[in-house]
């Protein structure tokens, strides 16, 4: 059997369904009463390469670049089975700001040629299709690029098979199927897997595992975020067309108004 | 820099996506807002060759046909070759495409080549000290302002904001541009299609049916299914619903899942996060139905039921069988 060594890279977001409020100045997002979690897409690529491991042996290590406070993201990754964690950070990053897209790129690139020079190539390099904050749909592709990788998104299934990998993504009518020589990247969808939870043993390890941290330096591209604004609540007038299985006729009504049966 | 805008039309073996169109609405806001002076379409692959015809109509005056042995079938690293390459012999203004899957991998593929910031999901734009940019964050419940300073601007429009209709008649003349790929820019290419739902699916449907934490269990899906068939829509669902594992990830509607417009999505026990609420809010009209008449998404549709699902969708179904017998 051919053991992989995997990466995946996540970035600590604000949890999904969390009121976002935003500072007096919408320079920023209010982190005080904030939950943090993985980017969901992320999630499950933590999940798929810890399932990887199982199948096909290796180790699973996982890289985040982001503040002090993404070391939570990176133990939680440990706790459900990675076997190893590196922090990308910098003083700018503190409280959550986001470095553009082309920065974020450069960092990553660079840390994962650094981890490859000194310990092998990975097989395999995992990203989520976008974040779940920022949604800039590219840090992926540019850190594939800088590898010289091949690289496709929007994944939603992975099978590894004599050096190559198959991966699926769905289309309007089911999936495409793509065949990429290893090593590889892919960035992966939510719907991958079902994420499992942390074990005791393994909550215990992340405690424990030591976690380098590397510095880098930003080199910003040419997008630069000024303010954020809420999107505009939609105010309609609701009609109510009724209460319970009496309600139906006029459902019906509805349906036929809008020549839709 | 040349006044043109590049529009990266997605297609499929030459069939253009729903979408794809909205991509010359992006332009030509671009082109009110004092961006550039003319509209050229892209269009990869000779498979999509007869696309041309058409694409005058939406502001293109001209059709730049893509013609490569390599570009039988959709190839991203490829297509964002041919993209780099045309950014590089024309220099255009600017490059656009729909936010879509393959609009956002394309662009990501062509400004990592070029060595160009790239701006996803561009909801507005405005000539400033740069281009001044509204995109959309957190899938669409936050609003980021940025300015993008490039020597050409990469965007991608989010879907379902701007028009997808033709503009006029006029014709676009063409040409043909062969690129230069070696073969690892065919690496990455659809090698099989997987076929699970023929015809009607969750993005094509003009009703569909979802469900959320209040359909309770798999099985409660049973009358939205039977709603759905009986209209011939589809069913899709909320986040919640996925991850207990009732319905498969592909009928997800939200921000990690689907972005749909139908013409009429029923949320039967959706709570309306904004997380869900962002994948439907394109649908042109929305029927509520929860036995919470304080859930967000009985304030936010145009129609609501309030009460159980459970009695109300086989209420619904039944009626519908009637009128039409006595029809």
């Amino acid at each position: 059997m051919v053991e992989l060594r995997i990466l995946v890279c996540v970035k600590r977001v604000p949890a999904p369904g969390a009121r976002i409020t935003l500072t007096a100045d919408h320079q920023g997002i209010d982190a005080k009463n904030l939950g943090f979690t993985t980017s969901p897409h992320e999630e499950c690529a933590v999940e798929e390469a810890i399932r990887l491991v199982e199948t096909h042996g290796g180790s699973a290590t996982v890289l985040t670049l982001g503040a002090v406070e993404a070391d939570e993201q990176l133990r939680y990754a440990v706790s459900v089975g990675v076997n190893s964690a590196v922090h990308v950070t910098h003083a700018s990053l503190a409280g959550g700001a986001d470095w553009d897209a082309q920065a974020t790129a450069r960092a990553l690139a660079d840390a994962i040629s650094s981890l490859e020079a000194t310990d092998g190539a990975f097989d395999l390099i995992l990203f989520g299709n976008e974040s779940a904050d920022s949604g800039g749909f590219q840090v992926g592709v540019r850190v594939a690029r800088q590898l010289g990788r091949a690289i496709v998104n929007g994944i939603k299934g992975i099978v590894v098979e004599n050096g190559s990998v198959t991966a699926q993504r769905e289309s309007t009518s089911g999936f495409e199927v793509y065949q990429l020589a290893l090593p590889a990247v892919l960035g992966v969808k939510e719907g991958l897997n079902l994420p499992r939870y942390p074990t005791l043993p393994g909550r215990l390890k992340s405690k424990k595992v030591e976690v380098p941290v590397l510095t880098a330096e930003p080199m910003p591209g040419g997008l630069a975020t000024l303010s954020f604004d809420n999107a505009a609540e939609l105010v309609v007038e609701t009609t109510m067309l009724g209460t319970g299985p009496e309600a139906a006729p006029a459902i019906v009504d509805l349906l036929e108004e809008l020549g839709l049966v | 820099m040349s006044n043109e805008i590049l529009v990266v039309v997605e297609h499929d073996r030459g069939e253009v996506t729903e979408t794809s169109y909205q991509a010359f609405g992006l332009a030509r806001t671009l082109l009110s807002a004092g961006v550039g002076t003319s509209i050229t379409a892209v269009v990869i692959g000779a498979e999509a060759d007869a696309l041309a015809a058409g694409i005058g109509s939406y502001g293109a005056g001209l059709s730049v046909l893509v013609h490569h042995a390599e570009l039988t079938d959709y190839a991203p690293e490829a297509w964002g070759d041919v993209v780099a390459q045309l950014i590089a012999s024309r220099a255009p203004a600017a490059v656009v495409a729909t936010g879509t899957d393959r609009g956002n991998e394309v662009l990501a593929h062509a400004a990592a080549i070029a060595d160009l910031p790239f701006a996803a999901n561009v909801t507005d734009v405005s000539l400033a000290d740069g281009l001044g940019l509204t995109r959309v964050r957190w899938g669409g419940s936050l609003l980021e302002q940025s300015r993008l300073h490039a020597p050409v601007y990469v965007l991608s429009g989010s879907a379902h904001t701007f028009t997808g209709e033709p503009s006029g008649d006029a014709a676009a003349t063409t040409e043909v541009f062969e690129p230069t790929l070696d073969a690892s820019a065919a690496r990455t290419r659809v090698v099989d299609r997987v076929t699970l739902a023929a015809g009607i699916t969750l993005t094509t449907a003009a009703v569909v049916v979802s469900g959320g934490r209040g359909v309770g269990s798999a099985d409660g899906f049973a009358p939205l299914t039977e709603l759905a068939d009986l209209l011939g829509g589809a069913v899709g669902c909320s986040r919640v619903v996925t991850n207990n594992g009732w319905r498969p990830h592909s009928d997800q509607v939200g921000q990690t899942g689907k972005r749909i417009a139908p013409e009429l999505y029923i949320a039967c026990g959706i709570s309306g996060a904004i997380q869900h609420w962002v994948g439907m809010m394109a649908s042109k009209h929305v029927l509520a139905i929860n036995t919470d008449n304080e859930a967000n998404m009985v304030g936010k549709a145009e129609y609501a039921v309030i009460g159980d699902l459970h009695k109300i969708l086989p209420a619904v179904s039944d009626e519908i069988r009637r009128r039409r017998a006595s029809a």
